[in-house]
């Protein structure tokens, strides 16, 4: 009884990474607006913090920071404690949460997204001296911020359905198949 | 209340000090001996690169349909300027043509066979983006199982693209030059003076250029329009691989040596198939073999 439905909520989850994972590397590539790309990623790791607490934030920003780890060639694990104290942190807004209201979801991603940018700006860019910090605000946090902020408008509402899903399967099946 | 809910065996503090360390440990690992990722590469191989690549397919059907669908009188134009550049060139390759000739034979005097430009190459396809604003990282179709190996040297039309910095089984990943974190060591063309060029985040969404730095030019007969190439002293790129013209040139403050731009000949902003050359710059083993 214990164990079915973590296997599901873990099956659920993790094609959920996967699934915004090649949104964010294969098709949002190819929709670049101001010179940036939404961080999809963010928006996952942002949401089950929320909605799921601080544990599986945690985890689910762990996964995500890994693939990203993966793709990006760098150090490795670097991604993965950026993702999982973001996820970790939203968790801690668990309380907060109300379901339908977007407000709280839209301004925790934002600063998710926030955070997470200004994280690598002062790992990657400060300590080699870029200290022009308006410029990279301008030009790449902001819109990243904005287009990151419009994606999650749409995507919230799928995740808040599937975060119902995994909590709640047989309602849901029975009220769709009867 | 809800924490007697949520299967709370640890307590989330704890768990979340664990996965710091091992966070930690993995960065750690990572950065003393250079390992990345490994066995995880095997997930990436068989789980996202296939389905990236079915993506990328789909997307670029779609993508390169919008790029087919431009008006007559632009096409027409275009062709125009294609026209007139292909015969600026027929002409340059006739000049150069002759030069050719006259260098071979110099070169037979002399003995030298440096055959630049003439390196192996296979053609690989870009499969996903960077991952995030900040960096300039892409994936292709091609890795190990293809003979793509870690430091080859990757172009795209004409010019240097970036260096492999990873490798799966059926993917890698490429770091572009005008990452931030990405430096070169280059030459100018013209007289042959050394310089270190380096991708810059901000040039790049300015105006589309890198950085080069500590040329010494002590004659000042480095002119904007002069083309840079890898030098041959670098350690891991191929020398006389075309990077970019200078753009612009100005004296650093200690009147030795001089910085600038120059305006890369890839076009970063549509890259799709790039060559990758799998000669691999051979540099004796100081320090270059880091690399599992």
């Amino acid at each position: 009884m214990e164990v079915k439905p973590l296997i599901r909520k873990i099956v659920i989850i993790a094609l959920t990474i996967v699934a915004a994972y090649l949104l964010q590397t294969a098709v949002f590539s190819h929709l670049v607006l101001a010179n940036v790309t939404p961080n999809i990623l963010i928006i996952v790791t942002s949401a089950f913090g929320f909605m799921r607490g601080r544990k599986d934030g945690m985890f689910v920003g762990f996964f995500c920071g890994i693939l990203l780890d993966l793709a990006s060639g760098t150090l490795f694990g670097l991604y993965a404690l950026v993702y999982m104290l973001i996820g970790y942190l939203n968790g801690l807004f668990e309380k907060l949460f109300y379901g339908d209201d977007i407000k709280l979801p839209i301004l925790l991603i934002g600063i998710s997204d926030f955070l997470y940018s200004i994280i690598i700006y002062i790992i990657f860019f400060l300590v080699k001296g870029r200290f022009d910090i308006l410029f990279y605000l301008k030009s790449i946090i902001l819109p990243e911020i904005v287009y990151t902020i419009l994606v999650s408008i749409v995507l919230y509402f799928i995740l808040y359905r599937l975060n119902i899903f995994i909590d709640k399967p047989d309602k849901r099946s029975r009220s769709k198949f009867v | 209340m809800r924490r007697r809910r949520n299967r709370n065996f640890i307590p989330s503090r704890i768990l979340l000090a664990v996965m710091i360390l091992i966070c930690i440990i993995l960065l750690f690992t990572s950065y003393v001996s250079n390992f990345t990722s490994g066995p995880i590469h095997t997930i990436a191989n068989y789980l996202f690169v296939p389905m990236q690549k079915g993506i990328d397919y789909i997307g670029n059907t779609v993508f390169l349909n919008s790029e087919e669908s431009k008006t007559k009188e632009a096409l027409l134009a275009e062709n125009e300027e294609l026209k007139s550049k292909v015969n600026d060139l027929t002409n340059q390759i006739n000049t150069m043509q002759l030069q050719q000739n006259e260098l071979e034979e110099l070169q037979s005097i002399y003995q030298l066979d440096h055959s630049y430009g003439n390196y192996e190459k296979t053609g690989a396809r870009v499969i996903a983006k960077s991952t995030s604003n900040w960096f300039n990282t892409f994936t292709i179709n091609k890795g190990s199982a293809d003979g793509i190996e870690k430091d080859m040297n990757v172009l795209a039309g004409s010019g240097l693209v970036g260096i492999v910095t990873d490798v799966g089984t059926h993917y890698a990943v490429v770091r572009s030059i005008i990452d931030d974190t990405s430096s070169v060591s280059g030459m100018v063309i013209s007289t042959g003076d050394n310089c270190i060029v380096s991708g810059s985040l901000k040039d790049m969404t300015n105006d589309n250029m890198i950085l080069f730095g500590n040329l010494e030019d002590t004659q000042g007969a480095v002119n904007p329009g002069d083309s840079v190439v890898t030098s041959n002293i670098s350690d891991k790129y191929l020398p006389g691989l075309l990077i970019g013209y200078v753009t612009q040139i100005t004296d650093d403050d200690n009147h030795l040596t001089k910085s600038g731009k120059i305006s890369p000949v890839a076009d970063f902003k549509h890259l799709q198939d790039v060559l990758v050359i799998t000669t691999k710059k051979e540099v004796g083993d100081v320090g270059s073999e880091a690399s599992d």
